[in-house]
């Protein structure tokens, strides 16, 4: 035995670069060569609309009375070029999630929630099922590279057609779904054999740039007879140069989606590391609207994140006319309740991180394909479920107009907001709080 | 037969493709003759009555784009997507066809009597094409279900990440795609291809002559040792 004092010991460190999570990740790809897939949008914190503040009335402005003094929130979306241009209640949209990707049983669902507080829902690669068309009153049919289920009848059904070039969550990146989900049904609806893994293509296969764009646009509406508002969706890259482009294709309405927003299955790497944040998009979208002299009169559409009607309203105010939701109508309907955190824990996870929606196996009855766990999603209780939320998000929007002397969500503006970090100052273009500084725009 | 005829020098062209789509009632059993083409894009597009549509020169992209029933003619050359994602009836080129023909087309017959461009039948979901002449690389680029039947070549890469869909080639391929390869002729092609070179007016054609292609399917699951084929 020796009387050597003992040494205290450093506690055991992990690497900040080669985290936990990082670690078993390499372990993963090391055991099966294969890269990650997952489901939903960007899990790393990013700048994003909590980084925004409202400013509110003051002795220089002075607010609306709550409930009382009216807060409009309607919007028309469309009104450049279709004869029938789509009115909505509320500024929020449903985003196009696909049939396959979801449940039969969750589209229902989602068009029963939209249609409750007067909103759109939007198809998704697959096609238009039966089940969203009757719920949905208003209903947006995504025209995809894949072309999956497209079809003029169901063309001439919709009541605004999307043309989708990209998503927020993988800008330049095609779809997938994995076999285990194609089930008779999917495969049928997308003419492929069952339990293939389906790649869907990531570029349309019968244009290329922008020329042919506006050609392709104006084929939709020869097809329509030019009724039904024409939207292009791109996911947020190059904001200004995209909407400018969509702008000159002709499109009614320009879909924009940052990298925050959801996906059904699309690599790990992917996710987190193309696209830009939807905060820093908004501007440069806006900018390029106006500088064609088309803001507001082809309305901006974003999507990416939001989650409150703190986030709508500031979305609004960067100069947006509405948002979609894709994950936060999903949470809505009971996707990830903790209440099932003993059936996530089988899968070896938990409630609120389960992200393997490509798996079909989700509990909630969600994001799968499986006829069982379907039918535990009731169609009519979570339709109600998104319609509650959905009027949250509203009034919720509302409540800040107000406070904001805004008679309706459209009059809110960047003038109302300043932002928390340098960051989101810069990307929003509102000045630091407490300040005049606009990085890049003004000097401090 | 009642005939009517449009001049797109004279009349929109969103005024001719309306009538198109008037009632059936109104359309079934009639010819329409559109003349003085021009190549404008989008000619006939969405057609869903049982009518004779003659475009009496060339047109431009996506005619007979969505086309259902209808029976369309070209009489001259047809630009990039002609017949896109045709549903059901007939749509003939008499020249050549740009790229992306038949493109995604989920039935009918598309008949091109010249040389098609690259692409042709791109993600096809179940229509026939004939091909009179050679068609260019990335043709049959994942296509899902349907026949393609070229007489003379095919370009580089044919029937790339094919699934489902047959391919008949007469002449030379220079390369084929990922997972597209050689298979025997089976009796039920054979047949297939008889009465397609019938109805697009090759009859006299040697189906014997014919090599057939489709799927190794071994990029229907992914899979680590395919990574390079992805
Ligand atoms: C399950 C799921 C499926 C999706 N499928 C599609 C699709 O088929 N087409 C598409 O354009 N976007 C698709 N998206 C993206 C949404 O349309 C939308 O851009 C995104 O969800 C918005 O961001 P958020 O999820 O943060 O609200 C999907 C998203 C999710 C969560």
């Amino acid at each position: 035995m020796s009387d050597a004092p003992k040494i205290p010991q450093t506690e055991p460190r992990y690497s900040a670069t080669f985290d936990k999570n990082t670690a078993s990740e390499i372990r993963r790809a090391a055991a099966t060569g294969i890269y990650d897939i997952r489901g939903a949008g960007a899990k790393r914190k990013l700048p994003h609309f909590d980084d925004l503040l409202f400013l509110g009335a003051s002795i220089s402005r002075y607010p609306l009375e709550g409930y009382r003094e009216k807060c409009g929130t309607d919007v028309i979306l469309g009104n450049r070029f279709a004869k029938k241009p789509i009115h909505l209640k509320t500024p929020v949209t449903i985003a196009g999630m696909s049939f396959g990707a979801l449940s039969g049983p969750a589209k229902e669902a989602l068009g029963r929630g939209a249609s409750a507080v007067g909103t759109s829902t939007t198809t998704g690669d697959g096609g238009m099922t039966p089940e969203e068309r009757g719920q949905s009153s208003i209903l947006v049919y995504q025209y995809l590279p894949s072309r999956y289920g497209m079809n003029p009848d169901d063309l001439r059904k919709a009541d605004a057609i999307e043309v989708v070039i990209g998503q927020g969550a993988k800008p330049g990146g095609g779809g997938m779904l994995l076999g285990q989900k194609i089930s008779d049904r999917v495969a049928k609806m997308r003419c492929l054999p069952k339990g293939v893994d389906q790649r869907s293509a990531c570029r349309h296969p019968d244009w290329t740039g922008p020329d042919d764009l506006e050609i392709k646009i104006a084929e939709i509406r020869e097809i329509t007879d030019w009724e039904k508002p024409i939207y292009v969706k791109v996911g947020a890259t190059r904001p200004y140069f995209d909407v400018a482009l969509a702008v000159k294709a002709g499109a009614d309405v320009v879909v924009l989606d940052g990298m925050q927003g959801g996906t059904a299955a699309t690599q790990e790497v992917f996710i987190e590391h193309v696209g830009i944040p939807i905060l820093a998009a908004i501007r440069p979208a806006v900018q390029a609207l106006q500088d064609l002299g088309m803001h507001r009169k082809v309305q901006l559409i974003v999507s990416g994140g939001i989650r409150n009607g703190a986030d709508v309203a500031k979305a609004l105010a960067l100069g947006a006319d509405a948002v979609a939701i894709g994950t936060a109508a999903l949470i809505a309907l009971g996707d990830n309740d903790p209440h099932l955190e003993e059936e996530y824990n089988k899968l070896g996870t938990t409630a609120g991180a389960y992200d393997d929606w490509h798996e079909g196996k989700d509990p909630a009855g969600i994001t799968t394909q499986d006829p069982e766990l379907m039918k535990r999603l009731d169609p009519v209780k979570a339709g109600r479920r998104l319609a509650n939320y959905l009027s949250v998000l509203t009034m919720e929007a509302q409540v800040i107009a107000r406070a904001c002397g805004k008679s309706h969500l459209h009059n809110l503006e960047p003038e109302d907001l300043v932002a928390l970090t340098l960051e989101a100052s810069a990307m929003a273009k509102v000045p630091l709080a407490g300040t005049n500084w606009i990085p890049g725009v003004s000097q401090f | 037969m009642e005939a009517v005829t449009f001049d797109l020098e004279k009349t929109p062209l969103r005024e001719v493709n309306q009538y198109l789509h008037s009632d059936a009632a109104e359309l079934d059993g009639k010819t329409v003759t559109i003349t003085n083409p021009g190549g404008t894009h989008n000619i006939a597009v969405g057609l869903k009555a049982d009518v004779d549509v003659v475009i009496d020169g060339h047109a431009g992209y996506y005619a007979a784009g969505m086309n259902q029933v209808a029976n369309v003619v070209i009489e001259g050359s047809a630009g990039t997507g002609v017949a896109e994602n045709m549903m059901s009836g007939r749509v003939h080129v008499k020249g050549f066809a740009s790229n992306a023909a038949g493109a995604t087309a989920q039935g009918g017959l598309l008949v091109i009597d010249g040389d098609a461009g690259l692409r042709c039948g791109i993600s096809m979901k179940g229509v026939d094409i004939v091909v009179g002449g050679s068609v260019g690389s990335f043709s049959a680029f994942m296509a899902q279900a349907g026949n393609l039947v070229i007489l003379g070549d095919a370009g580089e890469a044919l029937g790339d990440s094919l699934y489902e869909a047959r391919i008949f080639v007469r002449g030379n391929i220079q390369s084929l795609g990922a997972d597209c390869e050689v298979k025997p002729m089976d009796e039920e092609a054979r047949q297939i291809l008889v009465k397609l070179l019938k109805e697009s007016g090759h009859a006299d054609v040697d189906p014997d002559s014919f090599t057939l292609l489709g799927s190794a399917r071994t990029l229907y699951n992914f899979h680590v040792d395919n990574a390079g084929a992805y």
